[in-house]
Order: C-alpha cells, then structure tokens, then sequence
C-alpha cells in the first residue's frame, strides 16, 4: 500500500512537527553562532496545505521570495526547499555583511550570502533529521531563485502532485532583537522516501 | 460587467466574452490559452505534469496536459465554441532552478511540460499562434476574452502581449 497525505493523522503530523522543531532548533543555532547574535525561534507552525493555500501563506502569488533548493540524496532521496520573504532575505544578508541598513536591494554578494545561509540552516535541519531516524542524507550545492512566490513554488508543487495533492510546510519564526525573520521549509521527500522515513521514526503501519 | 477569473495550480476555466482569466506566478508549470475568436469563448488550463498515464496519483485530470487539454477543449465546446476554430497561446515553463550538469528529470519539467502540452495541441490539431516559454523567471498571464490576447507579467523580464 503506498502512503497518501490523506491517511495523515495526528500522530503523523505531530512527529513531523517535531522533526520541524528539533531541526529548525538547530538551524536556529547555527545561524546565531554565523551572525554572534543571539537569536530566538518560535515554535514550529507545521501545516498540511493544498496548493493554493501555499501562496496564499506567504502572501499571495506575486509577492517576491527568495527560495534556495537543495537536492537531498542517500537512505532518502528528495528535495528540501528553504523559502524567505523579500524583507527577511535583507535582514539575514545585511546582518552577515554587518550592514546598518536593512533595506538596501540585494547584490551578487547578498545572493551568494543568501545561499549560504540557506546551506547552513538546511544542513542542521538535514543532520538533525538525519540523527533522529538514522537514515543517511546529503544535500547538493544550493540554487537560488528569487521571482514570485507562485512561480518558485510550482517546483515543490510539481514534486509532491506527482504523490500528493498537499504540500507539508514548516513554518519557523526566527527573531533578532527588533527583526523578525520568517523563513519556510519545505521537505519533499519522494514517495517511497516518505514511508521509508515514517517507518524509521516508527509510526508507520 | 467584466469579471476577472483565476485559474490557479492544476485548474482550468472558460468564460464568454468580456471576461478575463488569469493565472499568477506561473513557473515551472504551463498555461494554455484556447479560443474561439468568432464566439469569443477563452479558456485557460494550468497543468503542472506532462502525462497523465506516468503518475499514479491522476484522479485531478487538470493537472496533466494530456488530460487537461482535452477537458479544456470539450468544457469551451459546452459554451458554444467550435474545435476547428480554436487556436493556442502557450506560455511558462520555466526552469527556476538548476543544478549544475547534475540536473535530474524533475529540473527539466518545465520543458517536458511545454513539449507535451505542444504534443497535445498537435494531436488535437489545435495550432499554436503564439508562445513565449522557457527562461528562468515566472510569468503572471492575463487571458482577454474579447480580443483573444494573452498579456504576460514578469519580474525583471518586462511586459509583454502575445
């Protein structure tokens, strides 16, 4: 039998939520010890959505987002999706250039900062998840886009309707003193992947 | 009054003259825009795969461009157009990222989705008159049912009417 988003219960999506938790934890440190400030994170907002709803979180299909996309390969092949909005891609970049000002545009050297920061919170999310269900994983180099939401999105959406008909978002909250940075996850392991990962972490049937 | 209709992900939609259809963000994905200039029926499809007999999850038939097209043509064909008088405007199919040399399959969808929807409209002896797919950016599309023109929004690439 293979797996369908549909059968997700609680359980499913509470393990998942804890795997967000623990992962963007991680994330979280290691992008305070790259900044040396100190950085604080809510708690997790892991959501089953259709498709539409996607944009619609991160502001409707038109807002501007910075996404980088990995490839994860090994025990679990997929892809991991790290998405910003526009005014957070500032915030981090400015930050790890020590800039003042927050609202300038975004130059190569932010864009490769950009993929940098992606690497670094998808990595410890990747090796936390790794830990937890001790399956092997390995990201490719990052690849950055930034273009409106719908057009970034429809590569994650692309992969799971080849599966599912939702998308699984991990939503984090990271802030800086007076500066919110919002970032979103997306993991998208395919499908035999998901109950490979279901399994090792002993809620699948 | 003129109503604007929005197509979104895996979707498709036909109005009558004057409305408008749009699709926002379109990426990877493909849009294709039928109509029927003497009745002026336009359609929009928003498919997000190529065919519909690879997936084993393809009960939504809009979101293939074997199957949507087809659904598209018979839902434009209820309004009143006629199938020997449509024409095609196809647009999206982006790559908005890429690996390297290392690029699987899936990178390349955007590709394999403007070349079945092209396979399709082929079949269907549909002729294209117009098409603007490919590069790395996403297009927003408006869809005009009274002059049958497709305008196309993108950031940093301009705007443009096919």
């Amino acid at each position: 039998m293979s797996f369908s988003l549909d059968d997700m219960n609680n359980t499913y999506l509470d393990v998942l939520k804890e795997i967000g938790n623990i992962g963007s934890g991680n994330a979280a440190s290691a992008l305070a010890k790259m900044l040396q400030k100190r950085i604080d994170m809510d708690v997790p907002n892991v959501r089953l959505l259709s498709f539409e709803d996607v944009a619609a979180v991160l502001g409707g299909e038109e807002m501007v987002v910075a996404g980088i996309y990995f490839q994860v390969e090994g025990d679990i092949d997929g892809n991991i999706m790290f998405l910003l909005d526009i005014s957070s891609s500032k915030v981090l970049t400015s930050m790890l250039m020590g800039r003042e000002d927050y609202s300038g545009d975004l130059d190569e050297m932010d864009r490769s900062a950009l993929q940098e920061i992606g690497n670094i919170l998808s990595g410890s999310y990747i090796s936390s998840l790794s830990a937890l269900t001790g399956l092997k994983m390995k990201l490719s180099i990052p690849s950055l886009c930034i273009d409106m939401a719908g057009a970034i999105l429809s590569v994650p959406a692309i992969q799971f309707s080849q599966t599912f008909d939702n998308v699984l978002l991990i939503e984090t909250i990271l802030t800086e003193g007076d500066y919110q940075v919002k970032g979103n996850f997306f993991l998208i392991p395919d499908s035999e992947s998901f109950e490979k990962l279901l399994e090792s972490l002993g809620v699948y049937r | 009054m003129q109503g604007i209709i929005k197509v979104g992900m895996a979707d498709l939609k036909v109005v009558k003259e004057p409305d408008i259809l749009t699709t926002l963000g379109l990426g990877s994905c493909v849009g294709i825009a039928l109509y029927d200039r003497i009745r002026k029926v336009a359609g929009l499809a928003h498919i997000m795969l190529p065919d519909s007999c690879q997936i084993k999850n393809n009960t939504n038939k809009a979101k293939f461009a074997d199957t949507a097209i087809e659904i598209l043509v018979n839902e434009m064909v209820k309004q009143g157009a006629s199938e020997s008088r449509m024409t095609a405007k196809i647009t999206g199919g982006s790559q908005m990222f890429s690996f390297g040399n290392s690029g699987s399959d899936l990178m390349k969808i955007g590709y394999r989705n403007t070349i079945a929807t092209k396979e399709t409209l082929n079949r269907l002896k549909i002729p294209i008159i117009a098409e603007d797919t490919g590069g790395n950016y996403g297009r927003t599309i408006e869809f005009y049912s009274y002059t049958g023109e497709l305008l196309i929004k993108t950031i940093g690439y301009g705007v443009k009417t096919i």
